[in-house]
């Protein structure tokens, strides 16, 4: 105690003379308003105009000077979820007399194409759910189990042991990328989406368990302890008092392991070829032929963001406290 | 040393009061211990003192001279705060002269200022020291020292007993008052223990809710309380506070127990009740006596020993228990029959309303 | 309800030893105090008879049946901790109902209600039971947790502190409304506490310890009026014991460094030197006193006075009913009573007479 106090020193305060300077706090409150406005739409421009990149006709998503006014479209999603054929001379003619189209065939249909099909970027948008869902919740479980062991237990080494962990994640992934890829091949885990969860799980768990420790250290033991003194087992009072209370904890570690597993790009480049190609890799390759389809590029980030928002917002409830509180200041 | 003049301060946060318009005048060499439970505005009436929160208005005036906008370094006074706040990179010596270096003193003199204040509060010792060493009580001695080397005009201590441990706390306190005496230094201490208060103050200024409540003397604020809250807050326990209701010179009380108010305190009642009669008695565990013909009824509660004396818990009803200081050899079993009367002199009343004590002709305020 | 027998019971945290072969018996029915500074051990014999932590040595007996090899779930205790027992999820009702709940009991929920029910009562949280205990002020919470444990009907309440986080009046109130209950259930309770009023006042008998090893286990009265060691004198009572280095000469006692001489009586026998405690209510002041000093400081409490007595190198503290009229630096006579007089051995501290 002696030596935190002597260390304690306050400093002397003097922001609270400011009040007695006068400024008229009105004006001072306006000029806050305009500047967080302004940095809200500086932030928030690029995004709202890939929005609205994405739902532009194709031809007036690179006029010049920028359409900023538009009749909406969905050609942009059509293109990017279908694949589709040139229509000839002939076809154009029976096509545009059938009554049988739905409305994605007759936006196809105006740039003289038929859908034959779904496009590729479907089926990776799926893989990346299923690889990223599986991988975060593998990772999560793993990581609380561990994170509570380190936190509660006496453990032999137990410093060495989550150094080791978090060593696990100082390699650069382009270092580690032509290793794995040759011990893939060789087990048969090459472009398949266990290698890819695998994979997510082990880079995911080190961050994880470092992450929730922070949390589940802050829980007092006094809530196990009394649940054990209540007439409950270690691993009872763990999921009926441990857990709910590191709710938050879980959901930021939840929010960071998607987005990692989600975004992930050069490993998801090596290690796929097309049976578990997520949809990192492809976004790219979207650039249609015959120019690029602007609104097809756009419709297809949207639809990459979705997924990542939707986690992060349902999460929200504990992410905002989980944030401020847990992870900032536990480091 | 100065006097210090408190002329209608006040100190706002937004639209809720801090402190509200407050008068006080803390004469040259007085110890004034400013007290209150957490949040009542009494440590910010001392920061508005030293300089280090501004007020929103009103006038702080030191020996007739205004200073309310003066800079903290600019008053001539010194600070001794809860955590000691000493430098933890500097001995203790270093820490000592820290204020005297900044006033540009010759070498000479520090030492010899120095040497003076550490014989005064003997840490002759752990001059040499770091601060980070020493036991929670040097450390505060340190603290004071620091505060002591500078001869300033008037002291002000925050809560400087808080931090340390119940067994250097009570000698600490006589150390500090015993200072005081020698010294003479104009000293306003802050504290939410009010057994601290009462044994170091001059006077006590007892605050809640940002308004001060009472100031006037430990045996004056003990005796006399102004209202229900300094009735309930000085004392362990505190005043025992009972309501009944007054008719023809007595007093019902819970448990169906009729209280004779003493003669003069009759006419008083009379005339300053309301129409309804409410009034609540008040009176100190050591003015209830023991007595198997007295006139109140009650059944033991608990009852426990405090070292030199007994506190018996006696119940009128199951919602009204009345503390009552005993003779040590007092023993009664759980829920036996305790009769009690109440030592005249020392039984007050308060209107129920107000919550104002009622004052017989006579008596102060 | 229950008695406890501890034997022969040590404790080591790595390198440092919390208790060092400590046997005592807690009867059934009994309000038993665990005194002592931090670091005394008092928390860690708790957490042993509760079963969170395992002796290294020793054994704990309930009833005369050996429990050192069963769980903290299945010695049926309750514990009430300093802080941060409630769950700040569940309401104050599933609060309490949360012990009877376990898969050890299982308890009906209609049996819960009544329980729960009633021990609300008894700690006055009726109004409480919807609140979620995040929102409860630190008063509420404790008396939550009290009831926490009184719902259970468990063979011992253990209680570590549960006092101390709690402003002094609050603390003085649920002091004297947890002596009624632990003596109207007559529940054997184990309280460990740092303070010495909380021991005094609650206990039946206290257990004081200091570095792993018990001074002096006696009652209030017996730990007040005959403490056994310096230690022991200078934990309880405030204002503190006196406690002065004296020398006998011929039938007198010399208190050093000092003009007080001490008569003393023909069956004490001691040795040259002596360490005398002085309880401060024994130095009686009055005008035709034997002896005479210097008030050297007066702090007037209310309803009682501490006075500082000057008398040569030392200083004598006494205390008055009342207020005094007194004033610093003045002369002043007073009496000490000679049968009250406590000795301890110098070097050792250890009680004397």
């Amino acid at each position: 105690m002696a030596a935190q106090s002597s260390s304690s020193f306050t400093p002397v305060n003097y922001s609270t003379r400011v009040d007695k300077v006068g400024t008229r706090p009105m004006v001072a409150n306006l000029m806050r308003a305009i500047i967080a406005v302004m940095l809200v739409c500086l932030t928030l421009i690029p995004v709202v105009w890939m929005g609205m990149t994405a739902f532009k006709p194709l031809k007036d998503a690179i006029t010049v000077p920028p359409k900023v006014f538009f009749t909406p479209s969905l050609e942009g999603f059509v293109n990017l979820l279908t694949q589709r054929r040139q229509l000839n001379g002939a076809e154009l003619d029976q096509f545009r007399q059938r009554t049988d189209l739905n409305w994605a065939d007759q936006i196809a249909l105006q740039q003289q194409q038929q859908i034959i099909g779904q496009s590729q970027f479907v089926s990776q948008l799926i893989n990346s759910l299923i690889i990223a869902v599986t991988s975060t919740v593998l990772s999560v479980l793993f990581a609380v189990l561990a994170a509570y062991a380190f936190s509660r237990f006496h453990i032999p080494g137990k410093d060495d042991l989550l150094f080791f962990i978090l060593s696990q994640r100082m390699l650069p992934a382009v270092v580690v990328t032509v290793p794995i890829f040759l011990m893939y091949r060789q087990v048969g885990l090459y472009d398949t989406h266990l290698g890819m969860i695998l994979l997510y799980t082990s880079f995911n768990l080190s961050f994880a368990v470092w992450l929730l420790k922070g949390f589940i250290d802050e829980i007092p033991t006094e809530y196990e302890e009394a649940a054990l003194v209540d007439g409950y087992t270690r691993l009872q009072a763990f999921r009926k008092i441990v857990l709910p209370q590191a709710m938050t904890g879980i959901a930021a570690t939840t929010v960071f392991s998607f987005i990692f597993s989600w975004n992930e790009f050069a490993f998801a480049l090596m290690l796929t070829q097309d049976k578990a190609r997520t949809a990192p890799p492809q976004i790219p390759l979207i650039l249609g032929s015959g120019g690029v389809e602007w609104s097809t590029i756009a419709a297809g980030s949207m639809a990459f963001l979705i997924p990542v928002v939707i986690v992060t917002f349902a999460q929200w409830r504990h992410l905002l406290r989980g944030v401020t509180f847990g992870a900032i200041r536990k480091g | 040393m100065a006097t210090i003049e408190l002329k209608q301060v006040e100190k706002k946060f937004g639209d809720s009061f801090a402190v509200k318009p407050l008068d006080l005048t803390i004469n040259s060499g007085e110890f004034i211990v400013l007290l209150g439970p957490s949040g009542c505005g009494k440590t910010t009436t001392l920061r508005m003192i030293s300089g280090l929160e501004a007020v929103t208005s009103g006038n702080i005036l030191f020996d007739g001279k205004d200073v309310t906008w003066l800079h903290p370094s600019a008053r001539d006074i010194a600070f001794v705060f809860q955590f000691f706040a000493l430098y933890s990179h500097l001995s203790v010596r270093d820490n000592i002269a820290f204020p005297l270096q900044a006033q540009g003193m010759s070498r000479e003199d520090i030492k010899k200022r120095v040497a003076e204040v550490a014989d005064m509060l003997k840490i002759e010792h752990v001059l040499n020291a770091r601060p980070g060493g020493l036991s929670g009580g040097d450390q505060q001695r340190v603290a004071l020292a620091r505060a002591l080397v500078r001869k300033p005009a008037a002291f002000l201590m925050d809560e400087p007993l808080g931090a340390l441990d119940a067994e250097f706390r009570e000698s600490m306190r006589a150390e500090i008052k015993r200072l005081h005496i020698d010294q003479h230094a104009t000293t306003v201490y802050v504290t939410h223990d009010q057994i601290e208060a009462m044994a170091m103050g001059d006077r006590i200024v007892v605050m809640s809710n940002a308004v001060v409540q009472q100031a006037d003397t430990p045996t004056e604020v003990y005796n006399n309380p102004s209202n229900l809250f300094v009735a309930r807050f000085i004392g362990s326990p505190g005043m025992n506070l009972i309501e009944g209701h007054y008719a023809d010179g007595t007093i019902n009380l819970p448990g169906d127990n009729r209280y004779s108010v003493p003669s003069g305190w009759r006419s008083v009642l009379e005339t300053q009740l309301a129409s309804d009669r409410r009034v609540i008695v008040g009176f100190r565990p050591e003015a209830v006596q023991v007595d198997g013909t007295g006139e109140i009824n009650s059944t033991n509660y608990a009852t426990d020993l405090h070292g030199g004396y007994t506190m018996l818990h006696l119940q009128l009803d199951p919602d009204t228990i009345v503390h009552a200081r005993a003779g040590r050899d007092m023993r009664y079993q759980l829920s036996e029959t305790v009769r009690f009367t109440l030592k005249p002199d020392m039984v007050r009343f308060f209107h129920p309303e107000t919550e104002m004590a009622l004052k017989q002709n006579g008596m102060k305020n | 309800m229950s008695n406890i027998r501890l034997e022969n019971i040590t404790k080591k945290f790595k390198e440092v030893t919390a208790l060092n072969d400590v046997s005592f018996s807690i009867k059934d029915g009994e309000f038993f105090v665990l005194l002592g500074p931090t670091g005394a051990g008092k928390t860690t014999t708790l957490r042993l008879i509760a079963g969170l932590e395992k002796q290294d040595v020793g054994h704990i007996h309930f009833d005369g049946e050996l429990v050192d090899e069963l769980p903290p779930a299945e010695r049926d205790v309750a514990f009430v901790f300093q802080q941060y027992s409630l769950y700040p999820s569940m309401s104050v009702y599933d609060n309490l109902a949360f012990p009877l709940r376990s898969p050890m009991r299982q308890t009906p929920e209609a049996e819960i209600r009544m329980r729960v029910q009633s021990a609300a009562e008894k700690l006055r949280i009726t109004h409480l039971l919807e609140r979620k205990t995040g929102k409860l002020s630190g008063g509420e919470m404790q008396r939550v947790s009290i009831g926490r444990a009184i719902v259970r009907e468990p063979r011992v309440f253990l209680m570590d502190e549960p006092l101390s986080n709690l402003d002094a009046k609050l603390r003085e109130s649920l002091r004297v409304e947890l002596k009624h209950i632990q003596k109207t259930q007559n529940s054997t309770t184990v309280f460990v506490t740092h303070d010495q009023i909380e021991a005094l006042t609650m206990a039946d008998r206290i257990a004081v310890l200091d570095e792993g090893h018990i001074l002096q286990i006696g009652t209030p009265f017996d730990i007040y009026d005959r403490p056994a060691t310096t230690a022991v004198a200078q934990l309880v009572g405030t204002p503190k014991i006196n406690l002065l280095p004296a020398v006998r000469q011929n039938g007198h006692l010399l208190i050093e460094s000092s003009t007080l001489k001490l008569q003393l009586s023909d069956d004490v026998s001691l040795p040259e030197a002596v360490s005398t405690g002085i309880r401060p209510e024994n130095v009686e002041i009055m005008s035709d006193g034997q002896f005479s000093g210097k008030v050297a400081l007066i702090e007037p409490l209310g309803v009682e006075t501490i006075i500082h007595i000057r008398i040569g190198e030392q200083t004598l503290i006494s205390i008055v009913p009342g207020t005094t009229n007194l004033r610093i630096d003045e002369d002043v006579r007073f009496n000490i009573a000679v049968n009250h007089l406590h000795f301890f051995e110098q070097n050792s501290g250890v009680r004397l007479n």
